[in-house]
């Protein structure tokens, strides 16, 4: 019991919760904004491969490391076109063309990957974000580590989660992502295109979660490796549903499920030699599948999501 | 703007030129990355054709590995016919070889002839029971089955690794995480001398018939097919919802089960984590080329074959990444989606306020 305790208590499991709740706070608040126009993006773990891979990429072929940042958007940004015109302007499925948009980016990541580096025996590495150093802060007794140790991609994840709750319920722009994932003809019958607020805010939406792969390869890891996103981008999809489609609340789902994942493996360390290293590495799969059936009878899905609009329908 | 008017009528001719205008599509979409690798594109798609048909051992090889996905191409069409969306297809595959190699490594002492109906049994019950899951998370909790799917995979698949490097670990392995050898008698027979096409080949396109019947000619058909339509116009119709969705979940993760039982019990002979290169997932592609349709699914896991063998040995020959195989399923399912809409539609494109009776 006390153990637990010591780990609890120690910054260092704080840092590390932080650092993994990071690309999720992306994924999380990419997938939000989308759901919230009411379009689902599956397209989510192949658009974080693509992140992680075209990030990486453009660094390592010397753009800079925010120069990969931009990339990885872009990258994310062009998938989510794809998507945003499969499912609004044609209408199709947006269960299966969100696979498709998966499928698409991660095949075209892996061969570009590999196209590039036909035979190297270890990835090749780039100079990652590190830490920032910020001064007092930093130096604070347990908050320091815990909280003003992290990378720059870590703070923009912050930051970017009260610059979409300010979009989305500050602004007109906000309101009317809302309203088109809830009752699009009424927005039509405000004059405002219903096509363009969707498609825009996948667009966008895939550009964030871009960036969560972008994490990935540019602070956590300093390399892209094969299958590296390992289902982070369907765990984004869970904890959308259980954040009810909040910004607020997305960040929170996501330090949850950081802290759980740092504990486990630091558990893992203590009882490791009775228990099968596997069953550690099942459990953030099922906390996500717990966190979805938990709330799932309560869930208040944006009430247009998954229904293709077109102009003019009443 | 873009106006998509319902046809009354659909022509059979138009059904079936929509996925092959779609494969065509991928295929020319592929050749831009082969470009972009340096190759010679028409020297590639060449050594591609060749080494999906080209000779008695590429046939082979082409159904050895078309048999899986039929199988999961069954799997995903018979559940989203339903609109459940299965997307374990994965994770229930692993499902179906785990049984199979449990009760198929020696555990059961049954002659032939029965020990093989056992473990085919066995991984399909296997498959089924695990779709279950998400299946009654969704109709009694309201959990979206696409996400819990999804992630089940993963969790089957490190289910496995534990099972190989644990309980069913192989003692003469060398050490491999693998599990031991299927008895000969499990084994599935092989349909050609020294060729590795085997008789889960038969028992695909036996599936493919059976389902084809199923959803045709039987009352529980069409109420998957109701379900799918419209569930709460089922639902006012009498049709048991419920019931339906779970039958279709045991059916779709059972056959998603018996690609597994193909792979170890016809091809492999063992249980190895890295059994299926994503074949639950071409699965998706290879149901949705075939439009849902049972017998379509045995074309298009032809074709799907064809393109990993071909890429494979054209990787082999002039080293541009068979990771261009899965280029090309992605972007049939992309193309194949884009295509169906001229089959259910007339697509107009209307110039703003010439356009009638869109106020």
């Amino acid at each position: 019991m006390s153990d637990i305790l010591d780990i609890l208590l120690a910054a260092n499991f704080w840092a590390a919760a932080l650092r993994i709740a990071t690309p999720l706070i992306f994924g999380v608040l990419g997938a939000l904004i989308c759901e919230r126009a009411g379009v689902l993006n599956l397209g989510i773990e192949g658009i974080f491969t693509a992140g992680a891979m075209a990030g990486w990429m453009a660094a390592w072929l010397g753009a800079g490391l925010w120069g990969g940042v931009l990339v990885a958007a872009l990258a994310g940004a062009a998938f989510g076109l794809l998507h945003a015109i499969l499912t609004v302007p044609l209408g199709l499925s947006q269960h299966v063309s969100g696979i498709g948009v998966t499928l698409f980016a991660t095949s075209l990541s892996y061969y570009t990957y590999r196209t590039a580096l036909p035979d190297v025996s270890s990835p090749p590495r780039i100079e990652a974000f590190q830490p920032l150093d910020i001064p007092i802060l930093s130096d604070l007794p347990f908050l320091g580590p815990a909280l003003f140790q992290q990378t720059a991609l870590t703070f923009l994840a912050l930051a970017l989660v009260v610059a979409v709750g300010f979009v989305l319920y500050r602004t007109p722009l906000g309101l009317a992502i809302r309203a088109v994932g809830d009752n699009p003809s009424a927005v039509e019958a405000q004059g405002l295109s219903v096509m363009a607020l969707r498609m825009g805010t996948v667009v966008a939406g895939s550009a964030l979660m871009a960036l969560g792969g972008a994490f990935l390869t540019m602070s956590a890891f300093d390399a892209f490796f094969f299958g590296m996103v390992n289902g982070r981008g369907w765990i984004c999809i869970a904890l959308t549903v259980f954040a009810s489609w909040r910004p607020g609340k997305a960040l929170i789902g996501a330090l949850l499920f950081g802290a759980f994942d740092a504990f486990q493996v630091r558990l893992q360390t203590e009882v490791g030699a009775f228990v099968p290293g596997q069953i550690f590495l099942m459990l953030p799969y099922i906390l996500s599948i717990a966190a979805l059936v938990v709330v799932a009878r309560k869930a208040d899905y944006p009430r247009a999501l998954l229904k293709p609009y077109f102009k003019g329908q009443r | 703007m873009i106006r998509f008017e319902p046809r009354e009528h659909v022509s059979p001719l138009r059904r079936v030129a929509a996925p092959v205008v779609a494969a065509i599509a991928a295929l020319a979409v592929a050749s831009l990355a082969i470009a972009a690798a340096g190759a010679p594109v028409l020297e590639a798609y060449g050594l591609m054709a060749k080494g999906a048909f080209g000779s008695a051992f590429a046939m082979s090889e082409l159904l050895a590995r078309a048999t899986p996905l039929i199988f999961t191409g069954l799997a995903a069409a018979v559940a989203f016919r339903a609109k459940l969306w299965n997307i374990g297809g994965e994770g229930q595959l692993y499902a179906g070889a785990l049984a199979a190699v449990a009760v198929g490594t020696g555990a059961l002492a049954l002659p032939g002839p029965l020990l093989i109906p056992t473990v085919i049994l066995a991984g399909a019950l296997a498959g089924g029971l695990l779709m279950l899951i998400p299946a009654l998370l969704k109709v009694r909790l309201g959990a979206d089955e696409v996400v819990t799917t999804l992630l089940l995979n993963f969790v089957v698949i490190l289910f496995v690794q534990m099972m190989l490097e644990g309980p069913m670990k192989d003692p003469m392995g060398m050490g491999w995480p693998q599990s031991e050898p299927m008895l000969d008698e499990a084994m599935l027979p092989k349909l050609m001398d020294r060729m590795r096409v085997h008789a889960g080949l038969i028992l695909a396109l036996v599936a493919a018939l059976g389902v084809h019947i199923l959803l045709k000619r039987t009352v529980w058909g069409f109420e998957t097919r109701a379900v799918g339509e419209n569930p709460e116009a089922a639902r006012h119709a009498g049709i048991p919802v419920t019931a339906t969705f779970l039958r279709v979940a045991l059916l779709s993760g059972g056959l998603a089960g018996l690609a597994g039982v193909g792979e170890v019990a016809g091809l492999k002979g063992y249980l190895t984590a890295d059994l299926s290169p994503g074949f639950g997932y071409a699965g998706i592609v290879v149901a949705m080329l075939a439009g849902l349709s049972p017998v379509g699914v045995v074309v298009a896991a032809l074709f799907i074959a064809g393109v990993f063998v071909g890429a494979d040995s054209m990787s082999r020959a002039i080293g541009v990444s068979n990771y261009l195989a899965d280029l090309v399923v992605a972007t049939s399912l992309i193309c194949v989606l884009v295509s169906g809409l001229f089959v259910r539609f007339k697509v107009r494109i209307v110039r703003p306020g010439t356009g009638r009776g869109t106020a």
